[in-house]
């Protein structure tokens, strides 16, 4: 093997570093971001990126919402377009990794210069982008359920926030299936978030914790988790579950082999949908519960549209579940902005954004001055073919709160962009 | 004395599960000395196996359906052994005695198998048998003729691009047909549902014990009796008992040492699919499945001392309840009863937690491989020095 000699190295990293700072100075040259937004006003097409993992643990999940995103647009070009521009999706692949988001984030604003940008599901993932989006001053439409105790300028949340899923769950649980709660959850910032909000409730509500346990992800040994259930609710009780991924698996089926049926141990899971019961077998679920703003078997002609149209695109037996579903409005809501304001300028975007409603699959949502959606909470029992029974529904759109006011930390905070004054904190 | 037979049970179905994922690894890593990263992924390929035998048996109906496992169990054994043959023959074997590139090897066959299942599709199967027939095919022919080491170089460069090109162009051509295309399993994890006599359990005194886990301490001690009658009464045992003490002195005996690594390592992987089908009853069936239970594999077998089944088995039972007792929070139970242990008690029910009982089994393994650096039974005499 023949080496490279020393002038040679020289010339060729030189030309290597020379090469990438040239590509550098490329990328970053279109740095205003409004700009940006204009320049795709005045092409043929308006230009939105959409920012999932497309690889990774997260792809399974994840691509099931670029689906749905995809659906939605296509309808809209279908239907003429966004201010009679047809809209081009530029996807690019977050591959399950945080810094990774970040940095096809600020490829999409800079490089190609998109009008807005769906994306991510992760919380972690989301905290990864947020500063790009709120240093270039850019929009994120979000889609999935999350822990709340964020509220940013930059973000439209279209996920239902704590007080628009985890505590109506917990409200039903305490009215309907007893006062002793068993925590479960995987071991990082979504159920450790949603557990201490849940202890601050049940305190607060007159309910009992009485234990409470963290799987590492991934983990599939439960055997030790079962023993305490059983130690600490010998009679039967409520578990309240935010368990992710395989170990909810796991967790269903050694539950079903341990005896622990749904009769006297109901469980209530958080991210469990339609996707995750067909994964895991509907007779280890059938019994339990979950609480989500959206199920297939909502009954409403909007529904019955998305999920035909969703069929007939992808196949029949594919199933729809709560992300997709908030993917496929937000993406309707920012049309509705952009046709509003007249443009695809940021700020008048976001301004016009603000009270746009929509007649959703899940019942009517109004996008609130603290760019959460209001939002129907439902929850559903699993049948045996692997959809859910609605089994209680609120009866309007519950509003969102997305600073926690169980938590003392953030008791008495509220969030409103359209006062300059208020922001995104500030004391009710 | 309910609560010291769930503990007992308890310890032991975990030991048991840890022992049948760590079985293979303690032959393939243990007698054999590599490092197979791979090894979660062979029983991930048996338990997608296990999936696929339980599809076939589905439309058969109930009295058969309930018995698909038994069927699926030297499915999954005949399955990944002729994996880990192809591994061993087309990787492993350039690689002796050379451990890193055996890791960073197989950790990449660890991730292409994992993708494999990911994306694997009838137009992927059938462009590869293309290429397969073509090449060895090929090679096959031309090889009956005098010259052929001669020529051998040549005919590779030749038949190589021009079976890859068939075999692409194959690809091509059937793209078009959507249902080829199609994948078979998609990054999904799929549903094992276990037949209906393992699910549930027989209740004694006051607790439950899950048929499933019954099923897998039985199938653990099935295995283990299997592989000892096998490597200490049969002659093929024999053979790898020797090969794997002195590989020179069995070569100049006359033992064909490479037949007997591919025969080690196909039986080390079969019997990481029988743990795979094992484990489909308890947990999920995904791509990574193997990767929940590779860390702990090594960890037993590390503990247990490398080169000795008896040490695996001792460590994993060992390793499983500790983890139970610790994550429990039994041992924070049992202390409680008097005041003088307070503070230990402390200590102890801050580690019963699922996460914080895995650190503490990791620390005290690190604290026990500082006395025992060679684990529980350690190589003897002059092996110890290969």
């Amino acid at each position: 093997m023949s080496k490279l000699g020393r002038r040679q190295v020289l010339l060729y990293g030189s030309t290597g570093l020379a090469a990438s700072l040239l590509l550098k100075g490329c990328t970053t040259s279109g740095d205003d971001p409004n700009a940006a937004a204009g320049d795709s006003d005045g092409g043929e097409t308006i230009k939105v990126g959409i920012l999932h993992s497309r690889s990774g643990t997260m792809a399974i999940s994840e691509n099931t919402v670029v689906d749905a995103e995809l659906l939605a647009i296509k309808e809209i070009n279908a239907a003429g377009g966004v201010l009679g521009k047809q809209i081009e999706a530029i996807e690019e692949d977050g591959e399950s990794d945080w810094p990774t988001f970040a940095e096809k984030a600020a490829k999409l604003i800079d490089q190609d210069q998109v009008a807005t940008i769906f994306g991510c599901w992760t919380s972690a993932s989301r905290k990864a982008v947020l500063p790009v989006f709120e240093s270039k001053d850019h929009m994120l439409w979000y889609p999935v359920q999350y822990e709340g105790q964020e509220c940013s300028r930059n973000v439209f949340y279209t996920g239902a926030a704590p007080n628009q899923q985890i505590e109506p769950a917990v409200d039903w649980l305490l009215e309907n299936k007893g006062k002793d709660f068993f925590l479960v959850g995987s071991d990082y910032v979504f159920p450790r978030t949603a557990n201490t909000i849940i202890k601050e409730q049940l305190k607060a509500k007159g309910g009992n914790t009485v234990g409470e346990d963290y799987l590492p992800l991934g983990n599939v040994e439960v055997t030790p988790i079962i023993t305490k259930i059983k130690q600490a609710l010998p009679d039967g009780g409520v578990i309240f579950n935010s368990l992710n991924g395989d170990s909810n698996t796991a967790f269903f089926k050694q539950m079903q082999g341990a005896g622990l049926t749904p009769d006297k141990y109901p469980v209530m899971s958080v991210s469990v949908a339609e996707e995750e019961v067909r994964q895991i077998g509907p007779q280890y679920l059938e019994g339990h519960y979950a609480a989500w703003n959206y199920f297939q078997t909502v009954e409403s002609p909007a529904n019955d549209k998305f999920v035909a149209a969703f069929k007939a695109e992808y196949g029949d037996e594919r199933v729809t579940n709560d992300p997709m579903e908030a993917a496929y409005i937000m993406v309707y809501l920012w049309k509705q902005a952009v046709e509003a304001a007249g443009t695809t300028e940021l700020e008048a975007v976001r301004k016009a954004a603000i009270g746009q409603e929509f007649d959703a699959p899940e019942g009517k949502v109004t996008m609130n001055a603290n760019h959460h959606i209001s939002k129907t909470v439902r929850i559903g029992e699993v049948r045996s073919d692997g959809l859910f029974d609605i089994v209680s529904s609120t009866d309007g759109p519950v509003d969102p709160l997305p600073w926690n006011q169980y938590v003392p930390e953030t008791k008495g905070l509220g969030c409103d962009w359209t006062d300059p004054e208020k922001g995104e904190k500030y004391k009710v | 004395m309910s609560a010291l037979l769930e503990g007992l049970f308890s310890g032991i179905s975990i030991g048991s599960v840890l022992l049948i994922a760590s079985l293979g690894l303690a032959i393939v890593f243990g007698l054999m000395g590599v490092i197979n990263l791979a090894h979660g992924e062979l029983m991930m390929l048996g338990a997608y196996t296990t999936y696929v035998i339980q599809n076939i048996f589905k439309p058969l109906g109930e009295p058969w359906f309930d018995f698909y496992i038994i069927v699926a169990l030297p499915a999954a054994f005949i399955v990944a052994a002729i994996a880990g043959l192809i591994l061993e023959k087309g990787v492993i074997r350039f690689l002796y005695g050379r451990p890193l590139e055996t890791l960073l090897a197989t950790w990449g066959v660890s991730l292409i198998l994992r993708q494999c299942v990911r994306s694997v599709n009838w137009l992927l199967v059938i462009s590869v048998g293309v290429f397969c027939l073509l090449f060895f095919g090929g090679r096959v022919l031309v090889s009956r003729r005098l010259d052929w080491e001669k020529i051998k170089n040549a005919v590779t460069a030749i038949l190589l691009p021009v079976s890859t090109a068939i075999a692409a162009l194959a690809g091509i051509l059937m793209g078009s047909v959507p249902a080829l295309s199609k994948a078979w399993f998609s990054a999904r994890n799929v549903d094992v549902t276990s037949p209906k006599w393992l699910s549930g359990g027989v209740k004694v005194l006051e607790f439950q014990m899950p048929y499933a886990r019954l099923f897998i301490i039985g199938l653990t001690a099935i295995c283990l009796l299997a592989v000892y009658l096998f490597l200490n009464q049969s002659n093929w045992g024999l053979r790898i008992r020797a090969v794997t003490q002195n590989r020179e002195m069995s070569a100049c005996l006359g033992i064909p040492t490479a037949k007997v690594d591919a025969l080690t390592f196909a039986l080390g992987s079969g019997l990481a699919g029988v743990a795979g089908c094992a484990v489909s009853l308890l947990g999920s069936v995904g791509p990574n499945t193997g990767q929940n239970y590779i860390v702990d594999t090594f960890m037993v077998v590390v503990v247990g001392g490398v080169g000795n089944l008896l040490g695996s088995v001792i460590a994993a039972f060992g390793i499983g309840t500790l983890n139970y007792l610790i994550g429990s929070g039994v041992f924070a139970f049992i202390f409680s009863e008097s005041d003088a242990f307070k503070p230990l008690v402390d200590i102890l029910l801050f580690f019963a937690t699922s996460s914080m009982a895995k650190v503490m089994v990791f620390a005290l393994i690190i604290s026990f491989l500082q006395i025992k650096p060679a684990g529980l039974f350690p190589p003897k005499g002059r092996t110890a020095e290969l």
